[in-house]
């Protein structure tokens, strides 16, 4: 979708859409903070994530390429990969 | 057996959001019928509506508990949050015990058509999310309430078309009365768009009478046109005398029969005897006679031949005994599968105020109704007991028996 966005800008844009999107409390939000156990986010949030990444980012989430996926950190990672492949 | 009470109750309607404003509307005949002209631009054949603010419910519930719930969810949770509180019920009992709720409801159109409207553009279901599947159920309000208010008794829908909350409230009355349960939250919701009501619309069922839209729901009047679509829910607590003594609760009223049948003809007329025979059933499993019955909640929607056919079956049984009766669909318009819930409520409201809601906008009998004593003003009375029709497409009908409380 954007391949000219900046790392930083992809995470803000990530944080912005937990909380606005998924009501994460952003006093949570941080790298190392665990997607299930810190912030809550079960199968059906995952479901809507893939919406969400989808409708903002232009790209379908994998479950096979999430396996690793467990902390924030993780998923930025996952997401900068995916919106900036080189 | 059991004795079953009322010790709850709560109310979004389009004639109040609680049971205060609700009094106020039926003690001033205040209709609640409004043009939609999102209706006549989408092609309806009539434009009317009943109408009520969608509640506002983010800072209430979280999330997860908002995005399953349909519109008909999110009155039916007012309600229920209202009811509980007149009950004296709070989550911490509800925590300790075991009780039930059984809802009425008989459809979910806009998660339906969004969901698909979704997948036909997208092409894939992974981009519908994760609430239209608990939105779209019939069983939706029954499902997301039971998860809110961490219920742990019975918990199903009923979906018995036009009858489905006064079913839902029969249903938990039997429950109750054969000692199965001790406490059943009840109701009936219905949810208000043109997208429920589009395929009703085509029946030429509704009133056409635009130009007044607080006129146009005419139960029993000769100038009926049709009738107008509604919604809300509402929520009756219903529980076991033992269970409300022991928790010192306050006693709204005392369900006395349930009585059911089904006319085995259309799918879409009713008839005159499965009515009747619902209505002789509610009285012997009441125990009282039709003189004892002070009051009568037709379900009179404002249609020739529903209208007709009931007035008939009420002279067959009441002809003697010439009881008030009103429609308060007049009003309200047809709130379906919540009003055999809502007119529980709007009648336990007049027995606890001693007054007889009118029947708006009845000014000229027919051949019918004129056998009828319809209260075409607020009639102030003492009721000390009431029956309330409800019938839906299918043939279903419901008759439900409400006595003051006395030991």
């Amino acid at each position: 979708m954007n391949l000219l966005m900046q790392n930083d800008e992809i995470i803000n844009k990530i944080n912005q859409l937990l909380v606005e999107e998924i009501e994460i409390d952003e006093e949570q939000i941080s790298q190392e903070a665990d997607l299930k156990k810190d912030l809550g986010i079960d199968s059906l949030d995952f479901v809507d994530l893939f919406v969400i990444i989808e409708n903002n980012f232009g790209f379908k989430m994998k479950a096979e390429e999430m396996t690793d996926v467990k902390t924030l950190r993780d998923f930025y990672s996952y997401i900068i990969k995916r919106v900036n492949p080189n | 057996m059991n004795r079953v009470v009322i010790t709850g109750m709560g109310i979004y309607s389009v004639i109040g959001k609680n049971l205060d404003e609700v009094r106020n509307s039926l003690y001033q005949g205040k209709s609640g019928i409004i043009f939609d002209p999102i209706r006549k631009k989408m092609g309806f054949r009539s434009a009317l509506t009943g109408m009520v603010d969608r509640p506002v419910l983010k800072g209430v519930l979280d999330r997860r508990m908002r995005i399953g719930m349909a519109v008909q969810g999110e009155y039916a949770y007012i309600a229920s949050l209202e009811a509980l509180k007149v009950a004296g019920i709070e989550q911490s009992f509800l925590d300790q015990h075991e009780v039930g709720i059984l809802y009425g409801n008989d459809s979910s159109a806009v998660p339906v058509v969004e969901s698909v409207d979704i997948l036909r553009e997208k092409k894939d279901t992974m981009m519908i999310g994760s609430g239209y599947i608990f939105q779209s159920m019939n069983s939706t309000v029954s499902m997301n309430l039971s998860v809110i208010f961490r219920l742990r008794g019975i918990n199903f829908t009923i979906a018995g078309a036009c009858a489905s909350g006064s079913h839902a409230i029969g249903m938990g009355y039997l429950l109750i009365k054969q000692g199965l349960q001790d406490i059943i939250i009840c109701g009936g919701a219905q949810e208000i768009n043109p997208e429920s009501t589009a395929s009703f619309d085509a029946l030429n069922a509704f009133s056409t009478h635009e130009s007044e839209p607080t006129k146009a729901s005419r139960p029993f009047d000769h100038d009926r046109d049709g009738l107008v679509p509604s919604g809300g829910a509402a929520t009756v607590i219903l529980e076991s005398y033992d269970s409300a003594v022991k928790r010192g609760a306050t006693i709204l009223g005392e369900v006395l029969g349930y009585g059911f049948s089904s006319n085995g003809e259309h799918i879409s007329l009713p008839n005159v005897e499965g009515p009747r025979r619902a209505m002789q059933m509610a009285l012997k499993s009441s125990g009282l006679s039709a003189e004892k019955m002070d009051y009568i909640n037709a379900h009179a929607t404002s249609t020739q031949g529903g209208d007709s056919n009931e007035a008939q079956a009420i002279n067959d049984i009441f002809g003697k005994t010439k009881p008030l009766i009103s429609s308060t669909k007049s009003m309200t318009g047809h709130e379906m599968w919540m009003g055999g819930a809502s007119e529980v409520v709007y009648s336990v409201l007049m027995m606890q105020n001693n007054f007889v809601a009118p029947n708006i906008n009845f000014h000229t009998p027919d051949e019918f109704s004129k056998k009828l004593n319809i209260a075409q003003v607020t009639t102030p009375t003492e009721i000390n007991a009431f029956l309330s029709n409800s019938f839906g497409f299918g043939g279903t009908n419901s008759a439900l028996v409400i006595r003051k409380f006395s030991r």
